[in-house]
């Protein structure tokens, strides 16, 4: 019977239909921009807090000033300027370009936090051992910072993943545009949009029992 | 080996140290004593290139260690040349200090490898050696965390020696450290004084072991040298009443003397 599709009428036929384009979709869009976001966002973010505290202090405030205006606007804002100041480059492009920015002003807040959480005991342990800055930085305050700050990286990443959807507004077919592209093509919202609910749950939620794994494995107690 | 010439040091209006004179001399056990605030670590702190003198000027080896004296003025060497004259110089502080994301070998190693360009398995081997002089050959792979206090200055002993200094600063080591522990600790010190010809400083509240290594003891007070002796002739016959007073305040003896152990 074919009525008015309306109210909760769960029909498994729709969502055996529309799962494979949603876990297409999730793994070639959802997936790939929140990796490669999470890496920029991830090495941009630690340039950041480096420059803050290394370069001359005209190009560190620069930084921070820049950082501060992406932190304080919208994501949204941030993709639909981008994509339409680079129209050159694709929208899938610009998503990771965008997300990896917006996320790295607030990672770079993070490894700050961890630099600064160095004793100064252990700097002045390098210059007692006439260690280079460079050896300084990555051999003992960048390994020790990142132990603390790995947790609330992994939550920006997962951060970075419920915001994907936002992509939808420069038109890239990521998990919930496919899914309403679907309801739009059938009438049928409500299996598409459950489905996207549940995968989003369940990407997520492994994931920080992960970083809560790796957190309790990174304490100084081997 | 060391020579402190008009150092001054202020941390803001605050002035530690003022007008310094004093000379080491190669080979020489320095220890400084005083009360707290009395400026003794900052001097440790001063020849680390920890701090920087607020005026004067601090020789090692003959050579000018931050700033020299350049047509009448005060100017600020190089660092390429402060680091050359740093790697004469090794450290061991109150707090250890040891890095807790490398294991102990990896900390011994660290330095001599990316600083004085050995191979691994040179400064490995070597190593191995200060490991079984501190006594803990067997703790190579084991973390700093996983080690008592006294285990981690020992390895922090090691450290200092591996870069193979000519002046060995010890500041406070055996501060942090319990009670029962603390002889293990002074006991490899003296064995490195009695081995080895290593300039040291040594800033102690252990005035047994001041008595015990030091050639030379200078007794501090408001940043100023107020009284210089031998330890046997400062412990047992100080001449300033302002040594007097601190000697009976640590020994807790109405002489302020300490016997023959």
């Amino acid at each position: 019977m074919m009525g008015i599709p309306a109210g909760l009428d769960w029909d498994w036929s729709t969502a055996a239909d529309v799962l494979p384009t949603l876990l297409t979709q999730f793994l070639k869009v959802t997936l790939l921009v929140t990796a490669l976001g999470t890496v920029i966002a991830a090495i941009l973010g630690l340039v950041i807090a480096m420059a803050m505290r290394l370069a001359p202090r005209p190009i560190a405030a620069a930084v921070k000033w820049i950082a501060n205006i992406i932190r304080m606007t919208p994501i949204i804002i941030q993709l639909l300027f981008a994509y339409y100041a680079f129209l050159s480059l694709d929208a899938i492009t610009v998503g990771v370009i965008v997300f990896g920015i917006h996320y790295s002003t607030y990672m770079s807040e993070v490894y700050r936090a961890g630099i600064d959480a160095v004793p100064r005991g252990q700097w002045e342990a390098t210059t007692a051992l006439s260690m280079s800055m460079r050896r300084t930085w990555m051999a003992v305050i960048i390994p020790q910072a990142l132990r603390a700050t790995i947790p609330a990286l992994g939550n920006y990443a997962i951060s970075m993943f419920k915001d994907t959807p936002f992509l939808l507004v420069i038109g890239v077919v990521e998990l919930v545009n496919a899914g309403l592209i679907y309801g739009g093509n059938t009438y049928r919202y409500i299996e598409p949009l459950t489905l996207v609910g549940i995968i989003f749950l369940l990407a997520s939620y492994p994931t920080s029992l992960l970083i809560g794994r790796l957190e309790k494995r990174l304490a100084y107690n081997t | 080996m060391i020579e402190f010439r008009d150092v001054e040091k202020a941390f803001g209006d605050n002035v530690v140290l003022h007008d310094l004179n004093f000379s080491v001399q190669q080979g020489d056990r320095v220890t400084l004593i005083g009360p707290s605030g009395s400026g003794k670590t900052t001097i440790l702190r001063l020849v680390m290139t920890l701090e920087e003198a607020t005026d004067g000027y601090i020789f090692v080896g003959g050579e000018p260690l931050t700033h020299e004296e350049r047509g009448g003025k005060r100017v600020e060497r190089s660092k390429k040349d402060q680091k050359r004259i740093r790697q004469r110089i090794g450290m061991v502080f109150q707090q250890f200090n040891l890095f807790p994301n490398m294991t102990v070998l990896e900390n011994i190693i660290e330095a001599p490898v990316h600083v004085l360009g050995q191979s691994k398995a040179e400064a490995g081997e070597k190593a191995r050696l200060l490991l079984d002089k501190v006594g803990l050959s067997d703790k190579a792979d084991a973390h700093p965390t996983s080690l008592s206090g006294g285990q981690q200055q020992r390895v922090a002993i090691a450290r200092a020696l591996a870069m193979d200094p000519e002046i060995l600063l010890l500041d406070e080591v055996t501060s942090a450290l319990d009670p029962e522990i603390v002889g293990d600790v002074l006991a490899i010190l003296r064995n490195i004084a009695d081995t080895t010809d290593i300039t040291m400083l040594i800033v102690t509240h252990e005035m047994q072991f001041a008595r015990d290594v030091s050639n030379r003891v200078l007794m501090f007070d408001g940043g100023k040298i107020v009284e210089e002796a031998a330890p046997d002739v400062m412990f047992s016959s100080p001449k300033h009443q302002r040594t007097k007073d601190f000697l009976h305040a640590v020994l807790g003896d109405a002489d302020g003397t300490i016997g023959t152990h």
